[in-house]
């Protein structure tokens, strides 16, 4: 039992270094947080606001780096601002990937 | 006899008892595409209205009577909903995004502020008719602008911006089928969103793109748009903007007007007597609305994400924060009583509705509404710009 808990924090810490994706309850919040708060200026639905449409069809032949780097570090001189700080980059690319799935 | 059919419906709503409408109000459901009925007096919801569609970024105005609201939603619905009988009067579909709107001085018409395709819309109070239709054209190759900052003003008139085009219009609907229209260029970088006095006198745009506000004097319309607050700020790093302010309610006590601060954690205070900057109050995060209480005693200020659990008061005569509050998650509008006693608060995240008393600034009420956010009170159908 002692080793095992001793090595937990390692475990741990090489599975968070090595998640492609986050966690479930992450995921939930990053899917809220896209509806509430891109959606302020993207629209509720993602269908555009004061931002385009980013539903799939707006985003096919747009690149998943160019997505990623979009959300971390926005579009200086536009309104997109840069979400770094408020996301890792791991949950940015997770996001970009759904959004060029399509978030029901 | 139909009408006395339509009334007798009402009985849900009021147990078909005759009842005045100034208590009454809506709170936007944003997540299901309805909103609640809600009445001051005893703090309650009385019913549900349904089926409004995307309602992520809705706003309000009222018929002069009280009776009816027009409820503009994301995806351009315009909806018109009986407060009495707590029933859809008439829908429209009428464009393919829209962000706001407004009703003519006299009551006759609803204005309709689009993104896409961009421009204004101008319907029929009664029976949603469309009436007029401005495009909001713009340099050259038939481009379209957003359109921001819609309001109405004394003389029959609707004044707006167009966030991409940096210009505010003024249009005259004295004569409904010939609108006059009075364009103002270079009044600044991207207007987000704009004001009028409650003189209506003053109209003012926010910009996001540059420090500084568009400044028009309606009595003055020849000496064009002035720049106000030019360089506060300047040379300093400004924040992400993960919200944008919003400049609806008019935050004024005696000559002192509040107004959020675009990417920083400040709230500014101008003199109207002169258009200077008097004040930059420091706060919690980055301003979205900025409120006055109605005897301009006190302003009230939410903000923008990752901040928007916090709801802060601001003494007008001190010009200091005077109490943090800590309603919650998604704090997103806030709304006074006709005569200030108490706030309502929607606290989106919570699913809550709060109800404060502004005096000793203790909660008063809790109640239970899906994914709240604007709060829309009766009396604003007689507040010119709103
Ligand atoms: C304050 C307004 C605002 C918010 C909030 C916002 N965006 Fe944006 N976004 C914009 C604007 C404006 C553009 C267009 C920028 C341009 O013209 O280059 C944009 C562009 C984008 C693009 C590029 C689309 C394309 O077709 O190239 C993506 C992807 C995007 N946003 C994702 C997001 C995500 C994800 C969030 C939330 C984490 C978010 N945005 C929040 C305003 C916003």
């Amino acid at each position: 039992m002692k080793p095992l808990s001793r090595l937990l924090p390692f475990l741990l810490m090489s599975l968070s270094l090595h998640a492609a994706e986050p966690d479930k309850a992450r995921q939930q919040e990053l899917i809220y947080l896209l509806k509430q708060d891109c959606g302020s200026c993207h629209g509720l639905t993602l269908k555009g606001g004061l931002g385009p449409a980013l539903l799939p069809q707006q985003l096919h032949g747009k690149s998943l780096d160019y997505l990623t780097t979009t959300i971390l570090d926005g579009h200086p001189g536009t309104a997109m601002p840069p979400w770094r700080g408020l996301m890792a980059e791991n949950e940015a690319r997770w996001l970009a990937k759904a959004l060029q799935r399509g978030v029901k | 006899m139909l009408l006395w059919l339509a009334l007798s419906g009402c009985a849900s709503l009021n147990g078909g008892a005759v009842r005045g409408t100034g208590d009454l109000g809506v709170i936007i459901e944003r997540a299901d595409g309805a909103v609640s009925l809600l009445e001051t007096t005893g703090n309650s919801l009385l019913g549900r209205v349904s089926g409004l569609g995307d309602l992520s970024h809705a706003s309000v105005v009222y018929s002069r009577d009280e009776r009816y609201a027009f409820v503009f939603g994301r995806d351009g619905g315009l909806s018109k909903v009986d407060l009495l009988t707590g029933r859809l009067a008439g829908r429209v579909m009428q464009s393919g995004n829209s962000i706001g709107g407004a009703i003519s001085q006299d009551g006759r018409w609803v204005a309709v502020s689009n993104y896409t395709p961009g421009g204004v819309r101008i319907f029929d109070a009664e029976t949603l008719e469309l009436k007029a239709d401005i495009p909001s054209f713009w340099g050259e190759g038939g481009k379209r602008s957003k359109v921001v900052g819609l309001v109405d003003a004394p003389g029959e008139k609707f004044v707006f911006s167009l966030w991409d085009a940096g210009e505010i219009w003024v249009v005259d609907v004295s004569d409904i089928d010939a609108p006059s229209i009075r364009r103002f260029r270079n009044i600044g970088r991207n207007p987000y969103d704009a004001l009028i006095t409650p003189d209506g006198r003053y109209y003012i745009a926010g910009l996001f793109g540059e420090d500084g506000m568009a400044l028009l004097d309606l009595w003055n319309l020849d000496a064009g748009v002035r720049r106000i607050l030019p360089d506060y700020g300047k040379g300093e790093r400004k924040l992400p903007v993960y919200k944008m302010p919003h400049l609806e309610g008019w935050a004024i006590a005696g000559r002192l007007a509040f107004v959020p601060a675009v990417g920083r954690h400040e709230v500014l205070v101008i003199d109207t007597e002169d258009w200077s900057l008097k004040r930059r109050i420091p706060v919690h995060g980055q301003p979205v609305f900025v409120m006055a209480r109605p005897d301009g005693r006190q302003v009230w200020v939410n903000f923008a994400v990752p901040r928007n659990d916090t709801v802060q008061v601001i003494d007008t005569q001190s010009l200091s924060v005077v109490k943090t509050l800590k309603p919650g998650k998604g704090v997103l509008h806030m709304e006074f009583e006709p005569r200030g006693e108490q706030v309502w608060l929607s606290v989106r995240d919570r699913s809550k509705v709060q109800i404060y008393d502004t005096a000793t600034l203790k909660l008063l009420r809790e109640l239970s509404v899906r994914t709240p956010s604007g709060i829309f009170f009766t009396d604003r159908a007689h507040r010119i710009g709103l």
